[in-house]
């Protein structure tokens, strides 16, 4: 049983990040007034390429590390990219932002698949980052398994969420963001470019999936598949809501839905008679049934959130 | 509509699968295929003998019939992204109740069957809908978390009570279907199948539906603009609901005929991805229920294209997804222009002059 908790914890750390990551962007958007929906897309788009660098540099053999880093810097900068694609529809054009996304969704995880079948072709392994145990604390029982032994990445996502914190509530940009997403037009009035600090949070949001898609791949994963994402992309959507919008909460938010999936891990690797697919429903089901209690936390997001802003309209 | 704006809107959309098409070159030309060979394929292998042609009919079936509830739930203001879901829900219920009805006359077992999937789909709508319309949960999310969990459990379903229990093979799908309830054929050796009646009677159905009916008047009232309609009386909730309800039913029915027409048997990934295609459709149709004929027979084409992609081609069938995705982006992006009365005037002006006096007295 000990040993179950254990790795529980420790799979929860690891696990997190991609989520985490990934609903941090995602706030970044929506504190900007963007629901981008298309995060699923952008996270498929990033694990591609973070798989794709490594295996045509030293294809399933070790690679140098500057290799890997290369990996989850390329995921990130065309995550930016298709973040501006997406601004492009739904800040310049003022589309409807949920359908607008599900486009999204389709086309990244239809071009990630598309090229991974005619660069890569089949089922392929990279070696991908290492765990690395930190000398000394990782010796700490239990607690060392749990918390020091991870990937470097690991410690770099996490160092996000205070860094995020600080950036939207101590920052002169941050500010910007948030009054983008609450009151454009009174932002607007002040001389603050809207439509640009939407285009930049979605770059940010766009860069922050990519890295967690190239994440999956390199540190978790180590192979790509066309349905690797599987949702996360979505989860991490539905966790701003769960976290209020704020990035202590969503990181409490993550570790709790990994927590769930990895415990249904754990139990259908032992208890053999339940049907595991209704373990796996899971987290999907926790999603839904927080967002239906949660309903005050509608109140504590940004006013403006989803609605395109037009310069012309006075309301 | 009057004339000039049906041709000024078709003209949108012609320009936005252009684009879409360039895109989709620019795509090819990345993975190393022939972009002309790729189109020429695409467009042309359909229309090459009657049984390709049938087989673009046969996709047009689940198509046409997610596409029109995807029009009911949009036209209401809100977005159902679940007929994954609730289409899985629905090829369940056929499927169970397609055995108990075994030894009924056909006319009494398809039906049957058809309403429980109809029920079964409709119910998987509800949640959402009731969600949405009572605790403001998004749509977006609770319908996307439903269709993994609607797939999780299709895929519980074929590998333990729904089981073939004379399979050998060990994959997870039912037995066939009894005869009585499996949809038949119009000609041999072609997988056209009687679904078609279905798509098309629902055609009828939800056209009379929003546009005859007060339910549909509402249901438009609600999504044109939910505060306006509940200033003029409209309980805007429950017209979420309903519409959330149809449109399941609908993609439950679609999931039934896709297992009865041309399955046969309940097995892994019998949705292949209708239910995000039908939103497509629905969009590329402008939610007009008689639009999503073409709409859906152009998308039929697509997604034929897949399996030729793959036989005669290198380039990946994924590549059809990726031409959807982009086609619902660039859709999307040109409502703005499709709905600006200032532009449909200049083209009108530039168009129709000799329409000006016609449009005065009307």
């Amino acid at each position: 049983m000990g040993a179950i908790l254990v790795n529980t914890l420790t799979f929860t750390v690891r696990f997190s990040v991609a989520l985490l990551i990934a609903s941090m962007g995602e706030m970044f958007n929506q504190k900007a007034g963007i629901f981008n929906l298309g995060c699923e897309g952008i996270m498929s788009m990033g694990a591609f390429l973070g798989m794709l660098i490594p295996f045509s540099v030293g294809g399933a053999g070790a690679v140098p590390g500057y290799v890997n880093i290369l990996g989850l810097v390329v995921g990130a900068l065309c995550g930016a990219l298709m973040g501006l694609l997406f601004g492009l529809v739904v800040v310049t054009f003022r589309a409807p932002q949920g359908i607008a996304g599900i486009g999204m969704q389709m086309f990244g995880v239809g071009l990630a698949g598309t090229f991974f079948r005619s660069f890569i072709g089949g089922q392929q392994s990279i070696t991908g980052i290492e765990s690395v145990a930190i000398p000394g604390l990782s010796k700490i029982p239990v607690l060392g398994d749990i918390l020091f032994s991870h990937n470097p990445v690991v410690y770099f996502a996490y160092l996000l969420v205070p860094l995020a914190w600080f950036v939207i509530y101590k920052t002169p940009w941050g500010m910007k963001v948030r009054a983008v997403g609450t009151f454009p037009l009174a932002a607007d009035s002040l001389g603050i470019k809207v439509n640009r600090i939407r285009y930049q949070s979605l770059a940010v949001g766009g860069a922050m999936a990519g890295f967690a898609g190239a994440f999956l791949t390199l540190c978790q994963a180590k192979q790509f598949s066309a349905g690797i994402i599987n949702g996360r992309g979505f989860i991490a959507v539905a966790l701003v809501y769960f976290g209020q919008w704020h990035p202590v909460k969503i990181l409490m938010g993550a570790i709790l839905f990994t927590f769930a999936e990895s415990l249904q891990r754990q139990v259908q690797m032992f208890g053999q008679a339940f049907p595991y697919e209704f373990l796996a429903m899971l987290p999907y089901i926790l999603v839904i049934v927080v967002l239906a209690f949660n309903r005050k936390s509608n109140k504590f997001g940004p006013a403006a959130l989803g609605k395109p802003f037009n310069r012309e309209m006075r309301v | 509509m009057s004339n000039y704006k049906l041709i000024y809107r078709i003209t949108v959309l012609t320009a936005a699968v252009f684009i879409a098409l360039l895109v989709g070159a620019a795509i090819i030309i990345a993975v190393g295929g022939n972009v002309f060979e790729t189109y020429w394929i695409i467009l042309s292998m359909p229309f090459k003998n009657f049984r390709s042609l049938c087989e673009v009919f046969t996709r047009m079936i689940p198509l046409m019939i997610i596409a029109l509830g995807i029009c009911v739930s949009s036209r209401c203001g809100i977005n159902n992204i679940g007929a994954e879901g609730q289409m899985h829900m629905g090829v369940v219920a056929a499927c169970a109740v397609a055995f108990a009805v075994q030894g009924l006359p056909r006319l009494i077992a398809i039906p049957l069957c058809i309403l429980a999937a109809a029920l079964a789909g409709g119910a998987y709508g509800f949640v959402p809908g009731f969600l949405k319309a009572k605790l403001e949960v998004s749509e977006l999310l609770s319908t996307v978390m439903l269709n993994y969990a609607a797939a999780l459990f299709y895929n519980f379903c074929i590998r333990v009570p729904l089981r073939d229990p004379n399979d050998a093979t060990g994959t997870p799908m039912s037995a066939r279907l009894p005869d009585n309830t499996l949809l038949s054929k119009f000609f041999r050796g072609t997988s056209f199948h009687g679904g078609i009646i279905l798509a098309i009677l629902l055609v009828v159905v939800i056209y009379v539906l929003l546009f005859k009916t007060t339910w549909g008047y509402k249901m438009r009232a609600a999504g044109a603009s939910a505060r306006a309609a509940r200033y003029g009386g409209i309980n805007v909730p429950k017209y979420l609901i309903i519409a959330m309800v149809i449109s399941g039913a609908c993609a439950g029915m679609a999931g039934a005929t896709e297992l009865m027409g041309l399955q046969t048997r309940a097995m892994e990934n019998i949705t292949s991805g209708y239910g995000f295609s039908g939103i497509v459709v629905a969009l590329f149709a402008s939610l007009h229920p008689i639009a999503v004929i073409p709409a859906a027979f152009f998308f039929g084409i697509l997604l034929y294209s897949q399996v030729n992609l793959q036989i005669l081609t290198s380039v990946p069938p994924n590549l059809v997804q990726t031409i959807q995705g982009v086609i619902i982006l660039i859709i999307v992006a040109l409502q703005m222009i499709i709905n600006n009365p200032y532009s449909q005037e200049k083209f009108r002006k530039r168009f129709f002059k000799n329409q000006i006096k016609d449009i005065k007295e009307a």
